[in-house]
């Protein structure tokens, strides 16, 4: 049944303005795909660092995380 | 709403992620981790070059397991709380919670499940290293393309709902996003590398314990997050339940 204090159960919620989340998703945003780079893809396909350390410490992790590995 | 709010999810989303990952580190060492050998062993007994041990077994399982799933649920819990400010209060009347719940849900379909089912995790020993550079390409080709399709589906379905109605729009937005991921199915080029004497049933149990460890990720995620952000965006009803006197007006939940 459609009671007429609803809004309580679920109050509209503001958004956020894009001004105030650009900066954070920007610099954020690339930080921490950077991240995921390093765990996911580093010295697979593509190196920023030689060797092979990086790739062989988050070895099973990236198998275990589903990213293509060797 | 403003900057502040924006830093204080983006730190909780951070936080929450660290948490989900620990959850799942444990679901990778229980579950993943035995598989991870059992492929090795099978690696070992069919090639005769054994290139040198860089980083032991024991830490590479251990050590390296962690800090792959940590920086992965940290980093994922990050960006999923900077999706999240965008979707506070856009995406319909959810609460804070629901919304974060709502918003795990989609980036397990849209990171992790679509991905997966065209491009699954193999297990060491599966996989041609000549082909390494095409796999990771259309591993993380399909991940954009789903995670766009699966923003646009949001935006549509937002634009419909004053059309159609909530449950139809949603319907019709799902559906759009379900027939293009088919698309991509269909004209992306397939990878099976898997050896033919390869276990089956060693690949089904990796396949589905690297399933497990993205539920387990997304699911604790979803429900950690959402209670901090409640607690961020909407401290009363804590205020309420804490025994204080409660406002004529409070929502009785």
């Amino acid at each position: 049944m459609a009671h007429p204090i609803a809004p309580a159960t679920a109050p509209a919620i503001a958004p956020i303005s894009l001004k105030a989340i650009a900066p954070w998703a920007v610099f954020f945003g690339i930080l921490l795909m950077a991240l995921i780079y390093f765990v996911g893809a580093e010295q697979g396909a593509t190196a920023l660092i030689s060797g092979e350390n990086v790739h062989e410490w988050v070895h099973d992790g990236r198998h275990l995380l589903g990213f293509p590995c060797h | 709403m403003n900057s502040a709010t924006v830093r204080g999810l983006l730190v909780r989303g951070m936080l929450a992620g660290l948490g989900a990952g620990l959850l799942a580190l444990v679901v990778a060492y229980f579950l993943g981790e035995p598989r991870v050998d059992a492929a090795i062993a099978y690696e070992d007994a069919h090639t005769t070059e054994h290139g040198m041990e860089i980083v032991s077994r024991s830490l590479q399982s251990t050590a390296g397991l962690a800090t792959g799933v940590l920086v992965y649920g940290v980093s994922l819990g990050g960006i999923a709380a900077l999706a999240y400010c965008f979707a506070l209060g856009r995406v319909g009347r959810f609460s804070p919670r629901a919304t974060a719940l709502l918003l795990s849900g989609v980036a397990l379909v849209a990171v992790y499940l679509v991905p997966f089912l065209k491009y699954p995790a193999n297990p060491p020993s599966i996989g041609d290293p000549e082909t390494i550079g095409k796999r990771t390409t259309l591993y993380f080709l399909m991940m954009a393309l789903s995670v766009l399709l699966a923003i646009a589906a949001v935006i549509v379905g937002k634009r419909l709902a004053p059309r159609l109605g909530n449950w139809n729009a949603t319907v019709v937005s799902v559906v759009g996003f379900g027939v293009l991921v088919a698309l991509a199915y269909v004209f992306l080029p397939a990878v099976n590398e898997v050896p033919e004497d390869f276990s089956a049933t060693l690949l089904w149990q990796f396949r589905v314990a690297a399933l497990a460890i993205q539920l387990t990720l997304w699911a604790s995620f979803g429900l950690l997050f959402g209670h901090l952000a409640e607690r961020q965006l909407n401290p009363k009803p804590a205020a309420v339940t804490a025994g204080t006197d409660a406002p004529a007006a409070a929502p009785v939940h």
